[in-house]
């Protein structure tokens, strides 16, 4: 029982973190109750499940197995950069955020056109479909390049820079993935285009976890320089790891595509054009 | 002087000091990045003991357990063996401080005969669970322990890197347990002159 209790206590406790996670959903429970049309359970409860994830993995004890065994660390991001981020976008809770909202502080953001345009023309920079793709696939090879792993390792801002980058960019990429409805902000892509995006971020992820399951020499020094969490082989804990970045990360694009699918099927038998946007899909 | 032009020679002087690396080490420099050297534990004779007790010496901290069946006697054999090759005056400035992150099994007696082993400039240290996490967690590193099997013994995680520190007990390198005899000789050395 202690243990389990243990388990909730942080090990790097942070307080961006918690106010990113509680603030969410604090921000989404006044959207619920603000909005008319609220979302499905499906949608909230992947929304909740989303966020939970998040803080799970960052903010109790998996935090420290993740940062002293290197297949922990590619499940942490597996949560932190694919399975987390999707189920949010699923959720489509932007409106939500909206109606939560404080009217003073839609007022201000109004207000401020520099900042607006600003922030719109650097989002609409980082959704374009090529940029998004690469900075998915870009981020993995980056923070499994081994001296800048070794670096972010050993130095916790690091760590923390490596572990928002990984979770921004999933939500930067599923969102754009999962878009759907009404026009916004987030560009509305060709479904057969995000399908073809999905499947062409396959194989550079299959490629990099395949080489670390099969590889027979030790990429990353800085699991044995630190120590491990507990006892295990170097080139174990390395196949797990490898297999983590291969398997689940490449088996989200198929889900993804899947969703896709269903979404296409839900549009064409309620007579809707399939690309809701009549704007251009590739900038 | 334009401000223009001000900041364009400040910025030139930074980044060239910034470039003009004093010391060319075979570890890796990690001064500024982790703490200064602090802990509280127990050594060889059973005596609480602190960082103040090794001011003004070059020290070269690992963590290990003496049943390590290998990577502990080869690290501390090549440090030893890079203490030894040291001028006279400059071992006597240098202290090799083994910590041992198993204290159950590591009485200090047990590491008092390990220690001699190697060299007499080798410390051996220990401590409670909470000192040895204190310490541990200090330098972003960790240990762990496997089920015992049935005659009792058990592996244990730990760091496999020494971490170097100048007389000021300032953190100074991270030197992983690949470098050679020489390499480890030549980083000390030059340690000693900080």
């Amino acid at each position: 029982m202690a243990d389990f209790f243990a388990f909730f206590i942080p090990w790097e406790f942070s307080w961006l973190v918690q106010i990113a996670i509680w603030g969410s959903l604090w921000l989404y429970w006044r959207g619920l109750k603000a909005s008319t049309k609220r979302p499905g359970f499906g949608s909230r409860l992947a929304f909740i499940v989303g966020l939970l994830l998040i803080y799970l993995v960052t903010q109790t004890r998996f935090d420290y197995w993740s940062q002293y065994m290197f297949f922990v660390h590619r499940g942490q991001h597996l949560i932190l950069h694919h399975m987390a981020p999707f189920l949010i976008a699923l959720s489509m809770p932007a409106a939500v955020f909206a109606a939560g909202l404080p009217v003073t502080v839609k007022a201000w953001f109004r207000q401020r056109t520099l900042l607006r345009g600003w922030l719109l023309s650097i989002y609409a920079f980082l959704q374009h479909p090529a940029i998004a793709c690469l900075l998915f696939v870009g981020l993995i090879y980056f923070w499994l390049t081994p001296s800048i792993h070794f670096d972010a390792m050993l130095n916790l801002r690091l760590y923390w820079l490596m572990n928002w980058s990984m979770a921004l960019d999933g939500l930067l990429f599923w969102w754009l993935m999962l878009q759907r409805g009404q026009p916004g902000i987030t560009p509305r892509l060709n479904y057969g285009l995000r399908i073809l995006l999905l499947v062409a971020i396959m194989p550079p992820q299959i490629i990099l976890g395949a080489r670390l399951a099969f590889s027979k020499q030790v990429w990353f020094d800085v699991y044995a320089v630190c120590g491990r969490a507990w006892p295990l082989a170097p080139l174990t804990d390395q196949q797990l790891g490898g297999l983590l970045t291969w398997i689940p990360a490449a088996m989200m694009s198929v889900i993804a595509a899947l969703v896709l699918l269903r979404f296409m099927l839900q549009a064409s038998s309620h007579n809707l054009p399939i690309n809701a946007s009549k704007q251009a899909t590739l900038p | 002087m334009r401000p223009l032009q001000l900041t364009i020679m400040m910025a030139t002087v930074l980044l060239l000091s910034a470039c003009q690396s004093d010391y060319d080490w075979h570890g890796k420099d990690i001064s500024g990045l982790m703490p200064d050297l602090a802990f509280e534990l127990t050594d060889e004779d059973g005596n609480s003991v602190t960082a103040e007790a090794y001011t003004d010496d070059v020290i070269l901290m690992y963590f290990g357990f003496t049943y390590c069946p290998d990577i502990c006697p080869t690290a501390l054999a090549k440090l030893a063996a890079a203490v030894r090759k040291l001028p006279d005056a400059v071992q006597q400035r240098t202290r090799i401080l083994f910590v041992s992150v198993d204290p159950d099994r590591d009485t200090p007696a047990r590491l008092n005969e390990y220690t001699a082993a190697f060299d007499p400039r080798m410390i051996g240290l220990t401590g409670t669970q909470k000192q040895l996490q204190a310490l541990t967690r200090r330098y972003r590193i960790t240990y762990g322990y496997e089920q015992p099997n049935s005659d009792g013994n058990y592996n244990v995680s730990h760091s496999s890197a020494i971490f170097a520190f100048d007389r000021q007990q300032q953190v100074r390198l991270l030197q992983r347990d690949d470098l050679a005899v020489q390499q480890l000789y030549e980083d000390i050395l030059q340690l000693s002159t900080l």
